[in-house]
Formats: structure tokens, C-alpha cells, sequence
């Protein structure tokens, strides 16, 4: 499953890695746009398959983050 | 007076600076990333210096680059406006090297602002009421559990040293304590390289009241009156207005003396000279003191448009060494005005929205004042704040300058990305608003958008 940003902004933190699990609702990575921060959750429980970005990297709305599987 | 100013910000407070400036005869110098490279702030300025990339702290938080643009064009003074490096007291302090004038405070004085702790034990000492709270920073876990029996829940947990909504959460119960805590130290620790946490009473519904300040270098402190700046987002400010509905018809008017006072104790308490900012809470008739902040505030015009005081004007003249002219007697407030800040970032979830600007059309008219920091064909990008524009409407009577805001925002044209004029409609038009009943939980119950019908 593709986890994608949800707003235009940069990368600021990354939580996870590959090969971690995580729990419904685990913050994955911490986006910031207009001063503002912005975690994203895992939609589901899963164990993270792909880290696509990595801090202060630029994202637009709508960029695969974040890859979790089975 | 000097000849020649740098302004070390961007979008409509570069603008508005610059315009002060260049009225008063000043060759103005601006800075800009490559962000702003088309901004207007940086085609109006005489003069324009690249900082560097977008990223604030490649650009206009870079303190050599800024100082390095100050001297290459022979600014003799530099503006910060608000934000950036507005209340560092380093930078004030590199440019006074630099045989600059700083338009601020005194470095000293910033420094006894800027951390929090110190500025309520300063404050309390000058015989301000302040919040309770946990005097001085909590180091541990442990602390804050302590504190917290003290001054009882709920409480509000803030990162010493952060402000405009970082770095702080509220906790009801030690369980919260404990997760807020964490947070708080975290953020505190990433943005400001310690973990000073401290904690204070959180009132469920208080009013966001303050009192603006002017002080020469001479020691000679005025209070330009107070605004009222309760309809807030996640901490951060929305709507403000000057006076205060707390006050209007000479309601409270023991309790606005004795709060205008104590703005005056604490601006003295500081070593304050320029303009700086009282914040008070205010809940159940009392007061209490949150900060003063040591810079313009984004909100200013709605004094100035009240008492006829340039704010801008003042702070260049005292930063020059001019003597405050002004008599306390002489402010008065004349009508009433109402500041709308408008922002790129959806009106309903207010999450952020950078774009590009297809159409803005600000309206015009009777009463109406409109800052803006950009213009038709511009890009908002997700670098800065989301500030696009600051409508600022004034009339004879608080009913008046409502009705014009309602008019004024249905003709803001703004095509491209999601704003939030549709919220200001709905805060104009809300009962509880136009009846002068605010608080800073305002957003959480009222102007709320219609349920979509299915």
C-alpha cells in the first residue's frame, strides 16, 4: 500500500524503516509546509516495505512517502 | 535619521516597511530567496540582495548573508519586521558590530523576552499578574509531575524559547502530562537545541488581549491602547481587532486601566525601548501576563487605523534616536478596525495549501486597507508562512466596520489554491462574533461550514 503526502511541503522527519512494523494510526513521517508540521499515519498495520523520501526533501500532494506490505 | 534601510523579511511586512520607508525618504534595500526572486516587496525596494535557496535558514534566517547584504550596500539600518530573525537578539547584536542600527530593542532587553521563564519572573516582579504556573523550566518528567499537582489540570505544556503554536500541547491528567512532556521536549530540543519544558494553568475559554507599546530610547513609554486577538487557530491568530468587545461603550474600564498599566510595568521591567507587544489572557474579569513580544506584530495596522499612530513610522524615528513626541494624553481611539488575515490553506481543515495565485483581485473602497504579499501571477510557495494578504477594514462603530468586512471579503478574488475567505465569511456572519462574544476556543464551536447536503 502506497502512503502519500497529503499537502505540498518538505520532509522533516522520517520515523520508520524498512523492515519495521507498525500499528494503524504510527506517525511514519513528519512533513512541514507554512511553518506548520504535519505527521503521516500508517493507514493500516503493516511492516514498511519502501522509505521514499528522507528529511528536507521537497514533496508534492500526492508523492508515495511511504511503502508498507503484509 | 538614516539614509538607507535593509528589510530582512519577505512577503506584505517587506512591502508595508518599504512603502513606511521610502514615504519618509529612505533608500530601501530588500532581501529575498529564490523563492521570491518575482515577489513584489522585491520590485518595489530600490535595491535588491539574493540571500540564497528557499529554506528559511538558507535565507532570510541566515545571519552572515543578511549582515553580508547590509554591508555591501551600505544600509545603515535594518528593519526585521516579524518572524525570522525579528527577535534575535544575536542578530541585533551582529548588526550593532557592523556599525548598523538594529530597528528593535536592545539586544538585552530581547534576550529577557525571549525566554519565557525569565520574562514571567520579571514580569511577576514588576507586579504583573502572571499565569500560574511552574516557575521556571521542568527539567525532568518528574518535575512536571510535581508542578502539576501544584497548579492543577489542566495544564499548558510549552517549549521554553518556541512560540506561534510550537512546542506546546495541553494535558487534562498526569497520563496526558507525561505524552505532552515527551513532545514538547522533543520539539524543544529539535528547533531550540535544549529541552527547557515548563508548564502553566490552561484556561478553557480566555480571551487573547493585548496592549501595544512605544518607548524611545530616551525612556520615555507610551501604551497605544489595546486589540483583541481571541479568533485563533492551533495558537495561531486569525482574526484581530482594535478595540477590544470586551471594552467597547466603556465597558471594563477599571479592568483596561489596570491591564494598560500593567503593560506599561512590564515594557519598563524589560528595558523596553521601540514597539513591542503586552499579550494578556483575560478570563473571569482578571488578567494575566503571557509575553511581550519584541517586535511589530502582524496585526499592527489595526492601531494604527484606530489612533492614527504609524507604528512603522515610530519605530524608524526612535531606532534613529528621535525622541517619542507623542503624549499619552494624545492616543485616543477613533472608529474601530478589524484585521483578517488571509491565508493560503483550506478553509475548513486549515491545512496548507501552496499554489500558484491564477487570480487575486483585492477589493477596494470605503474603509478598507489591503497588505498583501503577493500578486496575480505569483506562487505561494511551501517555504514560508501562509500569509497571502492582511484585509484590514475600519468603520465609525464595530457594527460598521463588520458590515464592511462582509462586503469587502465576497468581492477578495483569489482563484488558483484554497484560502480562507470562506472562513472569514462565516466568522463575519456568525452571531456570537457580531455580538463581540470571543474566546480563543471561538473556531472549535462557532463559524462552522454548513453540513453538505447528500
Amino acid at each position: 500500500m502506497d502512503v502519500p503526502a497529503h499537502i505540498t511541503g518538505t520532509v522533516w522527519k522520517v520515523e520508520v524503516s524498512v523492515g519495521q512494523e507498525v500499528a494503524a494510526g504510527d506517525v511514519l513521517v513528519i512533513l512541514e509546509s507554512m511553518k506548520m508540521e504535519m505527521p503521516i499515519e500508517a493507514p493500516e498495520a503493516g511492516t514498511v516495505k519502501e522509505v521514499r523520501c528522507q528529511p528536507n526533501q521537497p514533496v508534492n500532494e500526492g508523492d508515495v512517502l511511504v511503502v508498507l506490505g503484509p | 535619521m538614516f539614509r538607507s534601510l535593509l528589510i530582512a523579511n519577505r512577503g506584505e511586512i517587506a512591502r508595508r516597511i518599504g512603502t513606511v520607508a521610502r514615504s519618509m525618504g529612505l533608500r530601501t534595500i530588500a532581501v529575498y530567496s529564490d523563492a521570491d526572486a518575482q515577489a513584489p516587496f522585491v520590485k518595489e525596494a530600490d535595491q535588491a540582495v539574493r540571500l540564497g535557496p528557499p529554506p528559511p535558514k538558507d535565507s532570510y534566517l541566515n545571519l552572515e548573508a543578511l549582515i553580508r547584504a547590509a554591508k555591501e550596500t551600505g544600509a545603515e539600518a535594518v528593519h526585521p519586521g516579524y518572524g525570522f530573525v525579528s527577535e534575535n537578539a544575536e542578530f541585533a547584536r551582529a548588526c550593532t558590530e557592523a556599525g548598523i542600527v538594529f530597528v528593535g530593542p536592545p539586544p538585552e532587553s530581547m534576550g529577557r523576552m525571549k525566554d519565557k521563564a525569565q520574562a514571567r519572573a520579571l514580569a511577576a516582579g514588576a507586579g504583573v499578574p502572571v499565569v500560574p504556573g511552574s516557575d521556571g523550566v521542568v527539567a525532568d518528567l518528574r518535575g512536571a509531575g510535581e508542578a502539576a499537582e501544584r497548579i492543577g489540570f489542566p495544564l499548558l505544556v510549552k517549549a521554553a524559547g518556541g512560540g506561534g503554536g510550537i512546542g506546546m500541547a495541553v494535558a487534562g491528567s498526569q497520563a496526558e502530562l507525561e505524552k505532552a512532556f515527551r513532545a514538547c521536549a522533543d520539539r524543544a530540543r529539535s528547533a531550540f537545541g535544549r529541552d527547557a519544558v515548563y508548564l502553566e494553568r490552561y484556561f478553557p475559554a480566555p480571551r487573547h488581549i493585548e496592549v501595544q507599546i512605544l518607548g524611545d530610547t530616551q525612556g520615555n513609554l507610551l501604551q497605544v491602547l489595546e486589540r483583541e486577538c481571541s479568533i485563533q487557530r492551533r495558537h495561531q491568530k486569525v482574526v484581530e481587532e482594535a478595540g477590544s468587545p470586551l471594552f467597547l461603550e466603556r465597558k471594563n474600564a477599571a479592568l483596561l486601566q489596570r491591564m494598560t498599566q500593567a503593560a506599561l510595568a512590564a515594557a519598563r521591567a524589560f528595558g523596553y525601548a521601540n514597539a513591542g507587544t503586552v499579550e494578556f489572557l483575560v478570563a473571569d474579569g482578571e488578567f494575566f501576563f503571557i509575553e511581550m513580544n519584541a517586535r511589530l506584530q502582524v496585526e499592527h495596522p489595526v492601531t494604527e487605523l484606530t489612533t492614527g499612530v504609524d507604528l512603522i513610522g515610530w519605530q524608524l524615528r526612535i531606532a534613529a534616536g528621535e525622541r517619542l513626541t507623542l503624549k499619552q494624553e494624545e492616543i485616543r481611539r477613533q472608529g474601530h478596525a478589524l484585521e483578517f488575515r488571509i491565508y493560503a490553506e483550506d478553509p475548513v481543515r486549515f491545512l496548507p495549501s501552496p499554489g500558484p495565485l491564477k487570480v487575486f483581485r483585492p477589493p477596494e473602497g470605503e474603509g478598507i486597507r489591503v497588505d498583501a504579499g503577493y500578486s496575480e501571477g505569483g506562487v505561494v510557495t511551501p517555504y514560508y508562512d501562509p500569509l497571502l494578504a492582511k484585509l484590514i477594514v475600519s468603520g465609525k462603530s464595530r457594527a460598521e466596520a463588520i458590515q464592511r468586512s462582509e462586503a469587502a471579503l465576497q468581492r477578495f478574488d483569489i482563484q488558483g489554491l484554497k484560502n480562507n475567505v470562506p472562513l472569514h465569511l462565516r466568522i463575519v456572519r456568525d452571531q456570537a462574533f457580531q455580538a463581540g462574544e470571543l474566546d480563543t476556543h471561538f473556531l472549535e464551536h462557532h463559524a462552522k461550514p454548513e453540513p453538505r447536503s447528500p
